[in-house]
């Protein structure tokens, strides 16, 4: 045990393991691209349908179911599917990752919307604001901290799942964690295995942190 | 009374309103509001002084019958110019809380389409109108007391200078003592503004103290009786306005009568009792051979209500009154007391 630690140690410090197109850096920049990628499509399609539901409170059923619908969806599963329906490319990746990615932003945003006091939203538009003023000017800036909560976790599953890349021949840090299994190299497995945690744990912390600069003036 | 313009501001006509689960909340509905008068509506909850309200600047639709304000009918305007046009307050404020006071009570304002720098230099005039300091300007609604964000609710909803503003309970979540200042206040603004107010409350004892008419609701969505406070306290139109007035509604009606008719002669001098004057005149207490008792000097803008209960705290039975400076100007008996809130009760009961 002593021994793999101390290995897994030289391999994420050498100098060698860095570089190149099998480098750590190259494929950590693959890894967060795939990652960043997959989350903004889910945002695209996430933010307005949660806004919608938020606004209208028509689809909260929806709104809500899908929450379990994401934490039950087997990725891999889905990657498999697509990848024998459509064939070799990226595509079945991104599939599964906005797939994994939607429910966490669609539910935590009409949460965000559904925790808007209805006595704020009373008074807008009983000032004479009209409904998308409502919407924009009311309700999504005071959603905003639970929405970018679920852009967050969102974010990071995203980061923790994208390893599914390399199970069908792409890059990122999957990379090691297959490669590792097929040529028996333990330390390799661990070492991807780890350097996907930091990276999920350290992205999770800074947005964390930049929320509350930004919500600093909020109460609660 | 021949209705016309510039005499009546809102008007119900044979107003009613069904919601879709079958209640009526409002029932065939009659009642004018005068220009620039204070409408109060009462009643318990459930009754539809509420819906009422909100009909008027279409938050609720009606569900059949005419609303105008200002001789327009509300159902033939778009509903959020209508709105903007109204100023509308309600319980707890309802600020937006990621938005800055100044921001605040610029609202409708900057919905109107003025420039930002006009919109805040108004909303600065407005936060010293409803009595802020400039500095809370900058602050944000949680950082501010209860009654404080009333004020602000106040003064966003008259930021265009609306010539109708809507009340909903505005002061049903502050503390008495806070509460009584606020009312104070929008009296004093009324007396500048003269708008024509629609207030609605549960608390007889606001609807009297603030409305030139009070309109009693009962559970149902009927409308009871409307009167000025005085009639209504004197000749309630039945056995529910009556309990709704509470046991004391005659001193209720004494605290819409003022001392000034009360006759008062000089101070008594060599009884058990002696008014003591500092060097300005101006009453200090009741002194005895051995004791000292508090005065309240009034003035003849006081109440008949607060008369009487000086009256019985004094222990001569005898009132001091003061001029605008608080200097003496002699005394009022008991009896005098008494006998003009006799009168005054006779009066009102007698009228039209």
């Amino acid at each position: 045990m002593y021994e793999l630690f101390k290995n897994l140690g030289t391999w994420l410090t050498s100098g060698s393991q860095w570089t190149g197109p099998d480098g750590i850096a190259h494929r950590l920049a693959e890894h967060l691209q795939y990652s960043l990628l997959a989350t903004l499509i889910a945002a695209a399609i996430g933010l307005p349908l949660g806004l919608l539901i938020g606004h209208t409170g028509k689809g909260a059923f929806l709104a809500i179911n899908l929450a379990s619908f994401g934490r039950a969806l087997p990725t891999v599963g889905l990657v498999v599917l697509v990848f024998l329906a459509g064939g070799l490319s990226m595509l079945p990746v991104y599939v599964a990752l906005v797939a994994l990615a939607v429910p966490a932003i669609v539910t935590n945003t009409y949460a965000g919307m559904t925790a808007v006091d209805p006595e704020v939203k009373d008074a807008a538009r009983g000032q004479g604001m009209r409904g998308h003023q409502v919407l924009f000017q009311v309700e999504f800036p005071l959603a905003l901290p639970l929405i970018m909560t679920g852009l967050r976790l969102a974010l990071i599953q995203v980061v923790a799942t994208a390893t599914i890349a390399a199970y069908v021949s792409f890059g990122g840090l999957g990379r090691y964690v297959f490669d590792g299994l097929a040529q028996r190299d333990l330390v390799q497995v661990l070492g991807g295995a780890v350097l996907v945690a930091v990276v999920a744990v350290v992205l999770d912390v800074a947005l964390a942190s930049l929320q509350r600069f930004l919500f600093r003036h909020r109460t609660a | 009374m021949q209705p016309g313009k510039g005499h009546l501001m809102i008007q119900f006509d044979a107003v009613h309103k069904r919601f879709p689960n079958g209640t009526t909340a409002v029932h065939d509905l009659s009642l004018e509001m005068p220009e620039g008068g204070i409408t109060v509506l009462v009643g318990s909850s459930g009754c539809g002084k509420t819906t009422t309200l909100r009909m008027i600047n279409r938050m609720v639709e009606p569900t059949s019958g005419t609303i105008r304000v200002g001789d327009r009918d509300v159902t033939r305007q778009d509903a959020a110019e209508l709105r903007r046009s109204i100023g509308y307050v309600i319980q707890q404020a309802g600020l937006f809380p990621h938005r800055t006071v100044l921001d605040n009570i610029a609202t409708v304002p900057l919905l109107l389409g003025w420039n930002r720098r006009k919109a805040r230099a108004r909303a600065a005039e407005l936060l010293e109108t409803v009595g802020l300091a400039p500095e809370a300007g900058k602050r944000y609604p949680h950082q501010l007391s209860g009654g404080q964000q009333q004020r602000v609710g106040v003064a966003r909803a008259l930021a265009a200078d609306p010539p109708v503003l809507l009340m909903d309970e505005p002061f049903g979540a502050v503390d008495p003592v806070v509460r009584t200042q606020l009312q104070d206040e929008l009296l004093r603004l009324q007396a500048e503004l003269s708008k024509t107010i629609v207030f609605v409350t549960h608390d007889i004892d606001e609807a009297v103290r603030l409305g030139d008419r009070i309109a009693v609701f009962r559970t149902g969505g009927h409308l009871v009786q409307c009167a000025p406070p005085a009639e209504l306290l004197a000749r309630p139109a039945d056995d529910f306005v009556a309990g709704f007035l509470g046991a004391e509604r005659g001193l209720k009606l004494l605290s819409l009568k003022t001392l000034a008719d009360v006759p008062q002669g000089p101070a008594p001098e060599g009884g058990a009792w002696t008014l003591v004057l500092d060097a300005g005149n101006k009453p200090l207490h009741w002194a005895s051979k051995d004791t000292e008792l508090p005065v309240r000097p009034l003035r003849g803008t006081d109440s008949l209500l607060s008369a009487l209960n000086e009256s019985l705290a004094s222990p001569t039975g005898l009132i001091a009154r003061v001029d605008a400076e608080g200097v003496l100007t002699g005394v009022s008996s008991r009896d005098d007391i008494h006998e003009h809130a006799g009168r005054a009760h006779a009066e009102v009961r007698v009228a039209a």
